[in-house]
């Protein structure tokens, strides 16, 4: 008791212990890099047309590149999930050989430029490709320049997001939760979708997030393996590309457009489930 | 042990330097306690009665039946966790529900044998509330009508008082001792805690460095300890001698004499309150007279537990008066004596 009333004395006198003044040779810089990532976004709204806008982004080119890129990088959010959960899992819950491998390999799109990833599921899945022309031939299936390869770059480049974290927060997860859901009886299909499941769904939740957020600003690989057709497989990224090469208010108009839905999508899912944190 | 065991174990489990063998028979509504101090393997042994952790070798019998190699899930056990481990997604009406739900009861079933069970814990009227909302000895109560509830032949119970705060502890587990004693199969129970044993368990098996040192009732443990930690446990001043007749001459150096004749290898043990401490050397009826040294001085309970060196090596419990009539501090020498009578002797 007689500790707490010196303390509180000596904070009445101001006496508490002070951290150091931050230093010049760290604020410089740090101011410099926040006005670095803060100035373009503010300059976007300086130049923007604001009387014009309104009519711009009604245009139906303009609505027909956004509900493209809504649709295309929710599905292959969706699909990222169904794909990268139990893959997340894999890895994270069960040893089998090559493992460390199969886990670099599953990475190595985050690295790679999405350029290349294009060119390759070109290669792949293209109609003379290693599996496309089977699909061709056989099904009459051609994927490349639809928006179904859309879909399949964005996934290509946006999963790995959704895996490794996913991959982490399964490793952070209470194995000991699972293992008294073995005890009960459950099998491990069960412990999967009732246990560990709702444990990591925070987890999964922020890999979506950043899934989707990647999808949604997809270029390269898109371009390349989807190509750039009005109406099927130009995303908002593409029509502001296309947009700045003949109109750069046009590209301005586009970019705030992406921008602020995807900062609406992010808060209203932040709001929702707290994902980010 | 009389009668079929419901549990029969031999439990080898090899982990490095570490290696655990013990024997397990737990016979039917009976309570068995691993008591022992931190790292002597007694949650290996429950972890691998439920198949936890792999034997190197072994077998695990539940109701005659080989159990050795069965999956975790599909073994007719029930596990109470050190921290319960509820699942804090669940409501405790749906953790309940868990297991019955797991072993093909429809939802409407398992839901039924939960609220049944909750009820029979006196916790209706939290059946819909999440573990973080429970207190601990609600939460104890829960898992284990969990562990329960696909009414296991087997419980485990893996420290299942150290969550609880030492003020609900008492109640909690005179609450415990009664469900166990409704509990018809074989309950492993494992327990630090040389209290949570005497009152649970109807036999004690005293684990040390992954072998079972001393096995029996309660009260037996409690009187004739067998080795040094055990002795720590219950209290109780312990020494390994030879003894020649009424004479034990101490392993250690000393003499103690005791009631009984004895010969051969044996344990003499006795409580700190049997030890008289004097300035002056005692005169009189028969016993043992010691000079000892003053290590410390400590409270305990209402009393003082003097702690002597020399030999024999003891603790002596004394009242707060007796201490300041004698004017005791460490690194003085003192008249120690026990009566004859109040040494027990019994063969190594």
């Amino acid at each position: 008791m007689r500790g707490r009333a010196a303390g509180a004395r000596h904070r009445d006198r101001g006496l508490r212990v002070r951290p150091g003044r931050a230093p010049w040779i760290l604020l410089l810089p740090a101011f410099a890099g926040a006005a670095f990532l803060v100035l373009p976004l503010a300059g976007l709204l300086v130049r923007a047309p604001w009387p014009d806008m309104a009519r711009r982004v009604t245009e139906p080119e303009v609505l027909s590149a956004l509900w493209l890129s809504l649709w295309t990088a929710t599905a292959a959010t969706v699909l990222s999930l169904l794909l990268g959960v139990p893959l997340a899992w894999l890895l994270a819950r069960t040893e089998f050989p090559g493992r460390r491998i199969v886990r670099a390999l599953v990475t190595v799109p985050l690295v790679v430029p999405p350029v290349v990833g294009g060119v390759a599921l070109l290669f792949v899945l293209g109609r003379n490709g290693l599996l496309g022309q089977y699909l061709h031939a056989w099904f009459g299936i051609g994927i490349p320049f639809t928006p179904a390869a859309v879909v399949l770059a964005q996934t290509f480049v946006a999963m790995p997001f959704l895996v490794v974290g996913v991959e982490g927060a399964l490793r952070a997860a209470d194995r000991r939760y699972e293992e008294a859901a073995a005890t009960l009886g459950a099998g491990r299909a069960t412990v999967f979708a009732r246990v560990t499941l709702p444990a990591v769904l925070p987890g999964v939740g922020a890999g979506a997030v950043l899934c989707w957020a990647r999808a949604l600003g997809e270029f390269g690989a898109t371009v390349t393996f989807a190509g750039n057709f009005p109406g099927t497989t130009r995303t908002m990224p593409l029509a502001v590309y296309t947009a700045m090469q003949s109109d750069p208010e046009a590209a301005l108009v586009l970019s705030l457009l992406l921008l602020g839905v995807s900062l609406a999508v992010l808060a209203a899912l932040r709001e929702k489930w707290a994902f980010v944190r | 042990m009389t009668g079929e065991a419901v549990l029969d174990a031999r439990l080898c489990v090899r982990r490095g330097d570490f290696e655990l063998d013990a024997d397990l028979r737990v016979g039917s509504g009976q309570v068995l306690a691993l008591l022992g101090p931190n790292g002597a393997g007694k949650s290996t042994a429950l972890r691998a009665l439920a198949g936890l952790e792999p034997l190197s070798g072994g077998h695990v019998r539940v109701d005659g039946r080989d159990e050795t190699t069965t999956p975790v899930e599909r073994r007719p056990i029930g596990v109470v966790f050190q921290d319960y481990l509820l699942f804090p997604h669940m409501s405790a009406l749906d953790n309940v529900a868990f297991g019955p739900r797991c072993r093909g009861l429809s939802k409407a079933e398992a839901r039924a044998r939960a609220a049944e069970l909750l009820d029979g814990m006196g916790l209706a009227e939290h059946a819909r509330a999440r573990p973080r909302q429970l207190s601990g000895g609600q939460a104890q109560r829960v898992a284990l009508a969990r562990a329960l509830a696909a009414r296991p032949r087997l419980l485990l119970l893996d420290e299942p008082m150290a969550a609880l705060d030492a003020g609900t502890r008492v109640d909690v587990r005179a609450g415990l001792r009664r469900r166990l004693e409704e509990f018809d199969g074989a309950t492993v129970l494992v327990t630090h805690d040389p209290l949570d044993a005497m009152v649970l368990a109807d036999r004690i098996a005293v684990v040390e460095g992954g072998r079972i040192v001393q096995q029996g009732t309660p009260a037996k443990v409690a009187r004739r300890p067998r080795t040094p930690y055990a002795a720590r446990l219950v209290g109780l001043n312990l020494f390994r001698g030879t003894a020649e007749g009424t004479e034990v001459r101490l392993a250690d150096g000393g003499r103690v004499r005791v009631h009984e004749a004895h010969r051969g290898t044996v344990l003499v043990a006795f409580p700190p309150r049997a030890v008289a401490l004097h300035r002056e050397r005692p005169q009189g009826s028969p016993r043992n007279v010691w000079r000892l040294r003053v290590d410390s001085v400590e409270r305990f309970g209402d009393q003082v537990r003097v702690h002597l060196s020399g030999q024999p090596p003891l603790a002596a419990d004394i009242s707060p008066a007796a201490l300041a009539e004698l004017g005791l501090s460490p690194g003085e020498a003192v008249w120690a004596s026990v009566k004859a009578a109040e040494a027990d002797c019994y063969p190594a």
